[in-house]
This record gives C-alpha cells, sequence and structure tokens, in this order.
C-alpha cells in the first residue's frame, strides 16, 4: 500500500451514477452531450476508460478540451450520423434525448455506433407531472423538467412506458434498466413499469441491437 | 502614384542574407540524402534552416514540430531577423506559454521552397551558380513534410510528442500523421482544411499573377537582373491580407474612415484607412520575402489534397491512427471555415482517432491563430496537457508541488 490518503469518491450526480454502473472497465465510451465532462473525467480517471464525448455549446467543449478530454463540438441530431458501425462499446445520452429533434434516429444512430447505449431521461410520466395537468391544467413544471412550455428545451416529452415502445419499435434489447426516486435512489427492480412509470422521476435503459 | 520604389534596396540584400547564410541554425543534406518530390524528381543538396527552443529530454519524447503558415517562418519565438519583430507565434510558444518550452523541445523549420535559408528559388542552383528561380522543382505540402523527417531523424528524434501548426501549417500537420502515423503523438491541425478549394486557389492565383505581370519580375530571373517585382508582390499581400482578416473585424478597426483628413480628395490617393493600411502590409512584405518564393508556397497549398492519395476517402488517410489530434477552427475564418474543419474531424471520427474539435468564438478571420486568444491558449494548453499526461510526461513544475 502507498502512504497516500485515499482520494474520496467525487460525488456524482445519481443518473450519471447509474449510468457509470452500467459500464465495463477499459472499454471505448463516446458520451453524447457531454457537457462540461464530468462523467467522461470520470470515467477515464475511475474506470480506465477510453472515453469521447460531443457537446453542442462551445463552451462546454472548450471547457473539457482545456482538461485534456477528447470532445468534438457537434449535435446529437446530425452528427453521429458521421460515425461509422460498431465504432464504440457504449454510447451514452444523458437527460438529452428529450431535446433532440428526431429521438428516434438519435437512438437508431446510437444502436448503430456502439454496441450498447445507454441513455438516462426525465419521465415525463411521475406522477406530480401527471397531477399537475390534471388538477391545475397547466403545464406541469417540476424540480426535473423545471422550465415553462413556452422556452423548454424539451421538445420531445415521453415516459418511460413511451420509451420502453420505441425501443421495441427499434428492434432493440433492454439489457439493463433503473428508475430512480425523486431522491435519486433506485427504485424496486421487480415491479410492473406502470409502478415505474408513476413514481420514478427519471430512468436509466442500458439496450443492444437484437442479434 | 509610385507605391513601392523600384529595384533593389539594402532591404532585398538582407532577404538575399537570410535565404544564403541565414541567422538561424542550418543542417545540409549531400547527394547522399536527396529530397524525394512528389514532381518526380530528386534535389540536392538540401539545406534546411531551422530554430529550437527547450531541451530534449533523455527519452527524446517531448518533441513537437511546429510547422508554419504560407509567409512564417523557423522564427517562431525569437525576434524575426528581418524586421526585428517578435517571433510569429510567440504568443503561444515559450516558457510558461501553452507549448511550454519548460517541458517541451520545440522544433521550427523553413518550409522547402521557402526564403529564410531552406532551400528555395533564391537559393543558389550548384549546376549554375546562379538562384534557382523558376528551376526549382515545384514543391507540395509533403515534400515540406518529407523535408522535415530528414531534420526530425537528423536530430535523432523518433516519435515526435506533438506536431502543430496553423494554415499551410495545419496541412503539414495533417500530411505528417497521414505519411507517418507512428512518428506522431498527438497532431493539432488548426485554422485549416485538408485541401484547397477552388476559392483558395482563385485567391492564390490573383496573387501569383500580380507577382508575374510586374515587369521587374523578368520572368522570376530579377535576382540575376539586380530587380524587384515589388509592386506585383506588394499587390499581392494586398489582395490575399483582405482574406486574412474578416468583414466584420475591417469594419470594427477601419470603417469607412477617412487617414489623416476630413474629406474626400477626390483622386486616387489612400482617403480610407483601410486603403493606407493594406499598402503597408505591400510595403512590410516585399522587404521581408522573396517574390517567387511566394510563387512556391502558394502552389504549394493549391496542389493539397489530402484524400486524393487515399483514393478519394480523407478517412482512409487516418484509418487505424492511434495519434490524438485537436483540431481548432475560428468561427469568423472564411479562408479555412470550420465547415474544413468539421470535415476533418468528420473523417478523424470515421478512421476511428481520437480527435478534439474546437470552434474558437471570435472576429478577427484567419489571422486569430496568429494572435493571443485566452480561449484558443487554453485549448492548446489542455490539449498538450493531457497528451503529456498519456505520453508519460512528467507535470509542469507547479502541478509537481501540488501533487507530492
Amino acid at each position: 500500500m502507498s502512504g497516500k490518503p485515499p482520494v474520496p469518491e467525487p460525488k456524482l450526480r445519481p443518473d450519471l451514477y447509474a449510468v457509470a454502473m452500467m459500464l465495463e472497465p477499459k472499454s471505448r465510451v463516446l458520451d453524447v452531450g457531454c457537457g462540461d465532462g464530468t462523467l467522461l473525467r470520470h470515467l477515464s480517471e475511475r474506470h480506465g476508460v477510453d472515453a469521447r464525448g460531443i457537446e453542442l455549446s462551445q463552451r462546454g467543449v472548450n471547457h473539457c478540451v482545456a482538461q485534456g478530454l477528447s470532445v468534438i463540438q457537434g449535435d446529437a441530431d446530425t452528427d453521429l450520423a458521421d460515425y461509422p458501425d460498431d465504432s464504440f462499446d457504449f454510447v451514452i445520452l444523458s437527460q438529452t434525448l428529450q431535446a433532440t429533434r428526431r429521438p428516434r434516429d438519435v437512438l437508431d444512430n446510437m444502436l448503430r455506433i456502439g454496441k450498447h447505449a445507454i441513455v438516462s431521461f426525465p419521465n415525463f410520466g411521475h406522477w406530480r407531472v401527471r397531477g399537475q395537468l390534471l388538477v391545475k391544467g397547466r403545464m406541469p413544471i417540476t424540480d426535473a423538467l423545471s422550465y415553462a412550455w413556452y422556452d423548454t428545451p424539451n421538445i420531445h416529452a415521453f415516459t418511460i412506458r413511451d420509451f420502453v415502445a420505441l425501443v421495441k419499435m427499434l428492434h432493440a434489447r433492454i439489457e439493463e434498466a433503473k428508475a430512480l426516486d425523486e431522491s435519486g435512489r433506485p427504485m424496486l427492480v421487480n415491479v410492473p413499469w406502470g409502478v415505474w412509470n408513476l413514481f420514478g422521476v427519471q430512468a436509466v435503459f442500458k439496450l443492444t441491437r437484437e442479434s | 502614384m509610385n507605391v513601392v520604389p523600384a529595384g533593389v534596396t539594402p532591404t532585398k540584400a538582407a532577404i538575399r542574407r537570410e535565404a544564403e547564410a541565414p541567422q538561424s541554425l542550418v543542417v545540409s543534406f549531400g547527394a547522399d540524402q536527396p529530397l524525394m518530390m512528389d514532381a518526380g524528381v530528386t534535389l540536392s543538396p538540401v539545406t534546411i534552416a531551422y530554430q529550437t527552443y527547450g531541451t530534449l529530454n533523455a527519452d527524446k519524447s517531448n518533441a513537437i514540430l511546429v510547422c508554419h503558415a504560407l509567409t512564417g517562418d523557423q522564427h517562431v519565438a525569437n525576434p524575426n531577423p528581418l524586421t526585428g519583430k517578435p517571433g510569429w507565434w510567440s504568443t503561444m510558444v515559450g516558457a510558461g506559454k501553452p507549448v511550454d518550452t519548460d517541458r517541451y523541445f520545440v522544433i521550427a523549420s523553413n518550409v522547402i521552397g521557402g526564403c529564410m535559408g531552406t532551400t528555395g528559388p533564391a537559393s543558389i542552383n550548384p549546376a549554375t551558380g546562379r538562384a534557382y528561380a523558376l528551376d526549382l522543382p515545384v514543391v507540395t505540402i509533403r515534400d515540406m513534410v518529407r523535408a522535415q523527417a530528414m531534420l526530425v531523424d537528423y536530430l535523432g528524434i523518433d516519435t515526435l510528442f506533438c506536431v502543430a501548426g496553423g494554415s499551410m501549417g495545419g496541412m503539414q500537420v495533417l500530411q505528417w500523421a497521414a505519411t507517418y502515423p507512428e512518428r506522431v503523438f498527438s497532431a493539432m491541425p488548426i485554422a485549416t482544411a485538408a485541401r484547397h478549394s477552388s476559392q483558395n486557389i482563385a485567391f492564390h492565383e490573383v496573387g501569383r499573377q500580380a507577382v508575374m505581370a510586374d515587369p521587374d519580375w523578368c520572368g522570376g530571373r530579377y535576382l540575376d537582373e539586380g530587380k524587384y517585382p515589388s509592386k506585383g508582390l506588394a499587390v499581392a499581400r494586398m489582395a490575399a491580407h483582405i482574406t486574412y482578416l474578416s468583414d466584420e473585424a475591417l469594419q470594427r478597426k477601419f470603417g469607412r474612415k477617412l487617414q489623416s483628413r476630413s474629406a474626400p480628395t477626390f483622386s486616387f490617393d489612400a482617403d480610407f484607412q483601410i486603403e493606407n493600411y493594406l499598402r503597408y502590409q505591400g510595403l512590410s512584405f516585399v522587404d521581408r520575402f522573396d517574390a517567387n518564393s511566394y510563387l512556391y508556397v502558394t502552389r504549394a497549398c493549391d496542389y493539397f489534397d489530402l484524400a486524393s492519395d487515399y483514393g478519394g476517402s480523407l478517412a482512409a488517410a487516418f484509418k487505424g491512427s492511434k495519434t490524438r489530434f485537436c483540431v481548432v477552427s475560428f468561427s469568423s475564418d472564411w479562408l479555412y471555415p470550420t465547415s474544413a474543419s468539421r470535415a476533418i474531424v468528420h473523417a478523424l471520427n470515421a478512421g476511428g482517432a481520437s480527435v478534439s474539435f474546437v470552434e474558437i468564438a471570435t472576429d478577427r478571420g484567419h489571422d486569430a491563430f496568429l494572435l493571443d486568444d485566452p480561449e484558443f491558449s487554453a485549448t492548446a494548453r489542455g490539449f498538450l496537457d493531457g497528451a503529456a499526461r498519456a505520453r508519460g510526461l512528467p507535470p509542469p513544475p507547479d502541478q509537481t508541488h501540488a501533487a507530492s
């Protein structure tokens, strides 16, 4: 053992932590919409992963590259098409699918260029969201979905069940799934989709192409 | 109106001096080591003028080759012997700078076809005892890179830690990565393109025609005739200089402001500040650059089309490359626009290479890569830091303290 004190595990956002737990160490990973590179840095430092990123905002990209991360400026909607098939072991999309113009094409491309796709997203089926629409008759605003209807980037709202239906339509297979509750804790696994769909604030799915 | 006095002035003598006996390190390769050129001929002897900064480590693993642009030279970070001005990339290269000469061994050489001491059209052709002029074979970007590889071999370096450069220097970076992938650990092509566009060629042709239309060009034999095509070269530089800036920056800097007068003179004098500025750019350029060299280096860019050497596929040029790339473009650069850099990034992705890509927001046009820009500096520093960690180079001194 070295004399150095152990370096404390940095606190990752719960959904990013769930994503990180689905990866295999030493794999090749593309993080689509990598933001300021928090997950990329965590993955390359803690999991020995060959991590690359795509980020839309120049600010985010410059921040990542200045930290020595491999990140390109690009758009999930347009730039995934340029990657060859099977170029990564994992392609990650965190909290972004609902903000893409063509979510179906994005997911299709992720499944094409990665052996596995990991997607995390906010669940529009959560009871608070449903309740606001039902009771107030107004578009819901919650902690996970904190925008007014007129300025939200979340142009394609969907629920966990919607997502499962899309996965089926794309002939993909769910390898692993987690729903996170309001405090970011994973919910029980052996419950019907309907329970997750009502009580899950967000969800994380690991998918692969049906062979 | 006489923009430029004709004939050979003392300054022109200084240009000849730098071409023949440069104030630089020099290595000459004799008949046993000719330069194989794309034109299908060999060139010998070949002289390469170069500068180095910093110290090569024991593993020879910390060398960075800096490639210069069209009219740049090997004087990256020291005062230029012709102009007395700071080196062209002294914002980027030096102690504590992003290309940190306290950590890295920096090499910069004058390109083949240049005029600062490396063999070029102003060099003496041993077969005739006169300057080569147009007898020098047409030079390509790959020829420049082959010559640089000879220099790197001569310095005993196997793998370069990084090859970096902007504009024509960026083309050399791409050529290096494609031709010698195992010798390039990381690469930083900046404000460049994998091929010269029709518009790029068009601007260069205007410049060359301006030089060749000057009667003092003498069919390229002006050195023998004791003349110099100053007017033609100045016009070429004026036209080219516009392409290095942006409409926005010109408007901001000059607008329609008049030069030391309150009203137009109704003549063809330099009424506008922009006219005066361009004339100055033209005049100062002819004091430091050889006219024939300008023909050669512009031609080299025009012939550059990296994909054409790989069956038309740029991705094939980088297939399986282990090199770490950082591609940088500038938002207002319309000479080598962001779309050209994106094409490089797409090819690198398709080839499976490790690539970062940053577009720097600026209104300063193509020349932005030569200017001090905090975003650009941070990008270069971060990329090199990351590559240095991957290469196993020691961290910079201040980080050593923090880690221990």
